[in-house]
């Protein structure tokens, strides 16, 4: 036994890695590289999908006008003379057309620009709205018949988007809408400071337009849509929401009853959003006769899919408050509801509205439901809040369109000018979302508590 | 003040004045239906709500057979009161109204909507005939008294005056109803020219049969079934080169900068040969009024009247000028809105 030695040198160096450690480290390794490449794919699709967004829909935002003094003739606007609003309504737009494209080209001569095109091409410049906003401006102000006017008119989709880079003269070319001459002659116009392409408000503001007049089209009738619907979902979800998430939190009796309840909760939380849709058209529009199309509708259906998002994460945020509050404030001889509404409630509140606010940005992207009950529509009569036109409900009941919708309208239409309008109907739709993301993200930062 | 308070009271507003105003009723025009009838729908619309005291009609979108399942639901403000569509309404179709009260229909053709075959502006060009697109797209062609799945990929194989370029075709999906008139006026007729309907009535099918046989596309991936809207065509033949795509004038009207369009039978697809009727591919275009909201809806007949009128849907109103073919009898189709002249009368 003497012999033995007394340590003997370990077979391997701790220094040294063993071939198990190896092995090890090199999976964890690979693990991050699959992880890094997971984030660089999001990263990269994210950059691809805000690029092409933004390249595409960022010159929405501007639009071209010409300016030119315009003869409002009295003898076409008002031929008797007496300037009375319903006989001056006789004159519609197709009389307005002529009087702005003399004018145009009556000034175009007086600035000395020569060009070899009929009046017709000319007026072809202008865009078909042009007329329309004349007409609406005399009539709400009859005394401007007989002057003349330094009116500020939109220019044509092609011609705008000569400006935005979108029409070439080779493009021109071979177009049937736009000849490369119109193009030289807006040119010249935008080189004497006539013809300018400026921040566009109507883009935000104005209503939508038909396929034939895309320069005016708008966004202020969705968005009016969308506010109604999320002010009803606001409304409708939040307080039933949360009312039912306190009772099966704190008041309901855990048995089989109540464990269906919660089952069936989370379930319609995955409910593909087309089947509220379906429900909404059934229930809201055909049994209880609320109008087609109307926010108010919308708003309904949209509850009903946020419901459940609002419920768990309620729920959620119920739960973590710790039971020590629960119980120091029973311990103190309050009643059940005094410690829910005094004490647990304020506590969870963050994370209900969190839940809420995320609730309500899906609601505010949704198509899908909104189809079948009429909102995919072409709406250019802004919607009132208290509406004439309900035959059941005088909320929000006339005819709207909403955010995501106009996107999905303005893609299927023929011209190329839409393209540009839908893509600047996402970046809105987009600042909307992130607007509420962040609140979300302000409101837990704030109010969170950590036990 | 607390959720609760804010809840009930916003209840209580609400209920108030919904008894106050209960007896109002629905002062816009409401209209659904047919994506091709849509934009010239929409133009009427707008300059409707311009120059009139009425509220700019509703217009959605959805195809004709989704407008006239829905104009066939009843009668009353919930329902619509005109129907789009790029057809002519079925008889089925009828029927169901009747069965939900929908008795009294006003037809109303407003002109015409061509059909035009379009591919890239940078590729070469095509002249086609039906019998090009039969030999191109039928699943199985007649030989020696059988039939064999289609042979053929490339265009110059089916006639040889045509370029030696694959076939890609882009047609429109069975829920539109250009496909309708693309498979009668083009692959049946086709069918016809080339004498395989014959063939196959040799062999011993009976018409119905060889009809049917016609016009089944091939599924190999060389035709491809288009659902969207003639955006995604476009969108298709700009990722595919080779590509041809079936199009409504209007909408190639409105892209000649990126599209070149093919001959049919030698007529180029214009406005005139299209109400000449010489160009072969081109189909009426329909709305229907429930007669029974005529004097309910302010503005329904106003906006019918509006619609057909010569300023709007004649040849230099800005509805041509959009891609419709003006109707030569449009005198006719305003005398039966004026009499409100129902169908089958």
């Amino acid at each position: 036994m003497t012999d033995m030695p007394i340590s003997t040198a370990p077979a391997r160096s701790l220094y040294a890695q063993d071939a198990r450690t190896k092995k090890r480290n090199r999976a964890e390794s690979r693990f991050r590289t699959y992880g890094m490449a997971a984030v660089a794919t999001g990263i990269i699709a994210l950059i691809v999908l805000l690029t092409s967004i933004l390249g595409n829909g960022l010159s929405a935002f501007r639009q071209t006008y010409v300016s030119f003094p315009v003869e409002l003739t009295a003898e076409r606007l008002d031929p008797d003379g007496n300037r009375n609003p319903e006989e001056m309504a006789a004159v519609t737009t197709f009389g307005y057309l002529p009087i702005l494209a003399e004018s145009f080209a009556a000034h175009l001569e007086a600035e000395g620009i020569e060009t070899e095109m009929g009046i017709r091409e000319i007026a072809a410049m202008l865009s078909e709205e042009a007329p329309a906003q004349v007409r609406a401006m005399v009539l709400a102000n009859p005394e401007l018949v007989g002057t003349t006017i330094d009116a500020q008119i939109l220019v044509g989709g092609r011609i705008d988007g000569y400006f935005k880079g979108r029409v070439t003269l080779d493009s021109a070319e071979r177009d049937r809408n736009v000849t490369p001459e119109q193009l030289m002659l807006a040119q010249e116009l935008a080189d004497r400071g006539m013809m300018e392409t400026r921040f566009n408000w109507e883009f935000i503001t104005w209503p939508d337009a038909s396929g034939s007049r895309p320069e005016a089209a708008g966004l202020g009738v969705a968005i009016i849509g969308s506010l109604y619907m999320m002010i009803v979902v606001l409304v409708l979800a939040l307080p039933v929401g949360v009312a039912a998430s306190i009772y099966l939190e704190e008041f309901a009796p855990k048995n089989r009853l109540t464990d269906l309840i919660e089952v069936n909760i989370s379930n319609l939380a995955a409910v593909p959003s087309i089947v509220f849709g379906i429900l909404g058209l059934a229930v809201f529009i055909n049994f209880m006769n609320f109008n087609q199309s109307s926010p108010l509708v919308g708003g309904l259906v949209l509850t009903l899919m946020t419901l459940p998002t609002i419920i768990i994460a309620t729920r959620a945020s119920l739960r973590a408050v710790p039971p020590s509050i629960r119980q120091a404030a029973l311990g103190l001889g309050a009643s059940k509801m005094q410690s829910i509404f005094h004490h647990v409630l304020p506590l969870a509140m963050p994370g209900i509205l969190t839940g809420t606010i995320i609730g309500l940005a899906q609601a505010l992207g949704e198509t899908a439901p909104l189809l079948l009950i009429g909102m995919v529509a072409f709406v250019r009569e802004y919607p009132d809040f208290l509406s004439t036109h309900s035959n059941t409900f005088p909320l929000m009941g006339d005819g709207a369109t909403a955010l995501p919708v106009q996107v999905y309208s303005w893609t299927q239409r023929s011209d190329p000018a839409f393209v540009e309008r839908a893509s600047g109907a996402i970046i809105v739709l987009l600042v909307f979302l992130l607007m509420m993301n962040l609140i979300a993200i302000v409101l837990r930062r704030r109010f969170e508590r950590r036990w | 003040m607390s959720f609760a308070k804010l809840s009930v009271s916003v209840l209580a507003v609400a209920a108030v004045s919904a008894t106050a105003a209960a007896a109002q009723s629905r002062d816009n025009v409401q209209i659904a239906g047919s994506s091709t009838v849509l934009p010239y729908a929409t133009i009427v619309a707008e300059a409707f709500g311009e120059n009139f005291d009425f509220p700019t009609p509703v217009v959605e979108s959805g195809g004709s057979s989704t407008g006239l399942r829905r104009f066939c639901e009843g009668v009353g403000e919930n329902t619509i009161d005109i129907a789009n569509a790029s057809r002519s309404i079925r008889d089925s179709e009828i029927e169901t109204c009747a069965a939900n009260g929908v008795t009294d229909i006003i037809e109303v053709r407003f002109g015409y909507d061509g059909i035009v075959f379009a591919s890239d502006i940078n590729g070469p060009s095509f002249a086609f005939t039906p019998s090009d697109w039969y030999l191109a797209l039928a699943a199985n062609l007649p030989v020696d008294g059988e039939m064999v799945a289609n042979p053929n990929t490339n265009w110059n194989q089916v006639n040889g005056d045509l370029p030696d370029q694959e076939i890609a075709a882009f047609i429109p999906g069975t829920r539109h109803g250009t496909r309708e008139v693309f498979d009668e006026n083009v692959i049946l007729q086709g069918c016809e020219d080339t004498g395989s309907m014959a063939a196959m009535m040799e062999m011993g099918m009976d018409e119905d049969a060889a009809e049917e046989a016609c016009m089944e596309i091939r599924a190999d991936g060389v035709s491809v079934d288009i659902d969207g809207d003639y955006t995604e065509t476009l969108a298709r033949i700009d990722a595919d080169a080779n590509g041809i795509g079936v199009f409504g004038l209007a909408f190639y009207e409105n892209n000649t900068d990126r599209l070149q369009v093919a001959t049919m039978s030698g007529v180029e697809p214009t406005v005139d040969a299209i109400a000449s009727g010489e160009y072969p591919v081109s189909r009426p275009l329909f709305f229907y009024i429930k007669a029974a909201h005529l004097d309910v809806i302010p503005g329904l007949q106003e906006y019918a009247e509006f619609f057909v009128s010569d300023d709007i849907a004649g040849p230099f109103g800005p509805l041509a000028a959009y891609g419709l073919v003006a109707d030569p009898e449009l005198a006719e189709t305003q005398a039966v809105v004026a009499d409100r002249t129902l169908m089958g009368q």
